[in-house]
């Protein structure tokens, strides 16, 4: 007969109560950890927006409302950059690709953005995930359009669907484009990025459905040019509203981008994707860091219930604390009982929150994938979820001593008289 | 002197001017003057409720220390040790047997039996001398007629009162400690188990050479005892309270 046997023996004799304390901390172990896994993915999964892409380029504004609006689409530019300040940077020898990107218009509140096909091939999220297809092919044609996977999945689109772009953003537009109606050529793969909600279309497109339009008005009737007309005209856009650029070798990254922000014939912007993700996420990172302190609170409740149980529990067991006496346990042998039990019912509460947290995941993990386009990694737990749980343990074996010291006070103050 | 010096060394008790109050404003509840118990003797000590009887045992068993006096056992002078050296010493030299409610409820028969032997190595090894503490615990049981196999691993909340007593007994009794005391062990049994009860209660002692005190308001059990004495005389806080109520 051991301690550790008379703490088990002691606590398998009040299997309910305290299977039900256990079954507390372990769920308030599972949100924790979930909230904090959480978070982690989330916030790698917002880094991973935009990788692969060395600097994003646009008019001279902020770093996050450049990012905003060229990689969230939230938003609008205020100023937009030339053709020939574009042909410029795509020329040069550090550059190793760029994609165009111009935004504006918008479909049943999807924004449409016009770029080229080397979009589909250099854009890269999540590590270094390429977009992909699940029908389709990027576009050929003028009128073509490829969708992301939350425009076609909310508005029932399939391949082959005419759709009209409406001119400017939001879903209260009033002039459409409806003489020029795109052909869906393609759906991607959910990203879990903001390329769900875009609605892909060519450059030349834009321009094109533009072409008779003065001064952003419709065009007055007779001076209106049809699809096919328009066809056949120039289509080489003046501006475009951004760049995402490829480097040939990092270590011209930023050259490169002092070269574009200090580019004389036009106020230019050039920013690391990655450096400006960070900073946005800080700012809306408030919510992440407000929900594991939520999560912190449940652990303490889960373990204040417990010193409360156990509390309560002291009354009953006084006999047992004086018949311990009697038969030679020191007041301290008292104690470890008490923070032994404290200690027990949190370390299987922690297990049984891990083993929870797991099969949560192993559930949530493809719905999470699917629908959010969130990758939660199944591994080991993670350096920081190891702190948390010995923070919770640390926790247990911490406020075991507040019953602790109370059975200490009844033992001396009972001695070994039984009192009932 | 010399005779007086081997009389002290048989001595298990010896209590010299021991005064114990609760609190310093509090009149003291235990006052005795002299008080000694022989080595092997088996003594019955009479004391009704408030004459101090708890506050004595727990003096005895070092959970509590006097405010001034000597408590001498086995040639200690055991209010002089400290506190973990008090806990030690009643482990290894005194066994205990309580009114009822002896045993602790989640552990089984044998488990209760062999509790002692973990907090006391001196207990321990004389048992291991002999055999294994399993071997041992049975022989107990079976000495005090709980021999069957299925009675020992049953869980102690399903025993009858007087089944629980004697696995108190002989939880008291496991690793031969010099001294046995016994708070109204009786008082739950039924008159006729009783006197069956002391009787093993006693034996078990003789054989194993331990002093026996035996403590309870019951006159009738007195003759299996070679002495008594009165509590409410020998404790001076006691005999005045009393006196003072008669006055009243």
């Amino acid at each position: 007969m051991t301690l550790i046997q008379l703490i088990l023996k002691s606590i398998l004799n009040r299997k309910f109560t305290v299977s039900l304390t256990v079954l507390t901390i372990a769920l308030s172990v599972t949100l924790l950890l979930g909230v904090e896994r959480l978070r982690t993915e989330s916030r790698t999964s917002f880094a991973n927006t935009l990788s692969g892409t060395d600097l994003v380029v646009g008019a001279r504004s902020g770093a996050i409302q450049l990012l905003l609006y060229s990689i969230f689409r939230m938003g609008d530019a205020t100023n937009n950059v030339s053709w020939q300040s574009y042909q410029t940077i795509i020329n040069d020898p550090r550059v190793a690709w760029a994609v165009p990107l111009t935004l504006g218009d918008s479909h049943h509140g999807f924004r449409v953005m016009g770029t080229t096909v080397s979009y589909f091939t250099h854009y890269r999220y999540g590590g270094d995930h390429a977009l992909r297809f699940t029908s389709g092919a990027p576009f050929s044609q003028l009128y073509d359009a490829v969708l992301g996977s939350d425009v076609a999945a909310t508005l029932g689109y399939t391949l082959g669907e005419e759709i009209v772009i409406a001119h400017g953003s939001g879903n209260m537009t009033l002039f459409k484009h409806d003489n020029k109606p795109f052909t869906v050529v393609g759906i991607l793969a959910k990203t879990g990025t903001p390329v769900d909600q875009t609605v892909h279309v060519t450059l030349e497109g834009i321009e094109a459905i533009h072409v008779d339009w003065q001064s952003g008005s419709r065009p007055l009737p007779g001076l209106e040019v049809s699809a096919q007309q328009a066809a056949q005209r120039d289509l080489t856009p003046r501006s475009i509203t951004a760049i995402l650029l490829g480097v040939k070798a990092k270590t011209t990254t930023f050259k490169l981008q002092r070269f574009i922000n200090e580019y004389p014939q036009e106020p230019l912007l050039a920013i690391l994707p990655g450096v400006a993700l960070q900073a946005l996420w800080e700012m809306i990172g408030v919510a992440e860091r407000a929900l594991i302190a939520i999560s912190l609170f449940v652990v303490m409740v889960g373990l204040t219930s417990m010193v409360a149980i156990i509390i309560t529990s002291l009354g009953e067991r006084r006999r047992e604390m004086a018949i311990l006496r009697s038969v030679g346990a020191r007041p301290a042998h008292i104690i470890l009982l008490i923070v032994g039990e404290s200690f027990a019912l949190a370390l299987s509460g922690a297990l049984f929150g891990v083993l929870l947290l797991y099969a949560l995941l192993l559930v949530a993990q493809p719905l999470m994938a699917a629908q959010l386009g969130i990758y939660i990694a199944i591994g080991w737990p993670t350096s920081a979820e190891w702190q948390l749980l010995g923070a919770v343990l640390g926790a247990g074996l911490g406020v075991g001593f507040v019953p602790a010291y109370r059975a200490y006070r009844y033992s001396l103050a009972d001695g070994m008289t039984i009192r009932l | 002197m010399n005779i007086k010096m081997m009389h002290q060394s048989n001595m298990a008790i010896a209590i010299n001017n021991l005064e114990f109050s609760w609190s310093k404003e509090d009149p003291p509840t235990l006052l005795i003057d002299n008080f000694q118990v022989s080595s092997g003797e088996r003594v019955f000590i009479k004391g009704p409720s408030g004459s101090g009887k708890s506050t004595l045992l727990n003096l005895l068993g070092g959970v509590m220390t006097p405010q001034r006096g000597e408590i001498r056992v086995l040639n200690r002078v055991i209010n002089h040790l400290r506190g973990a050296d008090r806990d030690t010493f009643r482990a290894d030299h005194i066994g205990f047997i309580f009114q009822m409610f002896n045993l602790i409820p989640y552990l089984s028969v044998v488990e209760n039996v062999l509790l002692p032997l973990y907090f006391s190595a001196a207990r321990r090894n004389r048992v291991l001398q002999r055999g294994t503490a399993l071997q041992e615990a049975t022989r107990l049981l079976a000495h005090l007629d709980l021999d069957e196999h299925e009675l020992q691993q049953r869980a102690v909340t399903a025993l009858s009162t007087g089944q629980q007593q004697r696995v108190a007994a002989a939880r008291a009794l496991i690793g031969a400690p010099e001294i046995i005391i016994a708070d109204e062990p009786t008082s739950s049994l039924d008159a006729d188990r009783r006197g069956a009860f002391i009787q093993l209660l006693v034996n078990e002692c003789a054989t194993a050479g331990s002093t026996l005190l035996f403590v309870s308001h019951d006159s009738s059990l007195e003759s299996a005892f070679d002495r008594t004495i009165t509590l409410c005389q020998l404790n001076r806080a006691a005999s005045r309270k009393q006196l003072a109520s008669i006055g009243a």
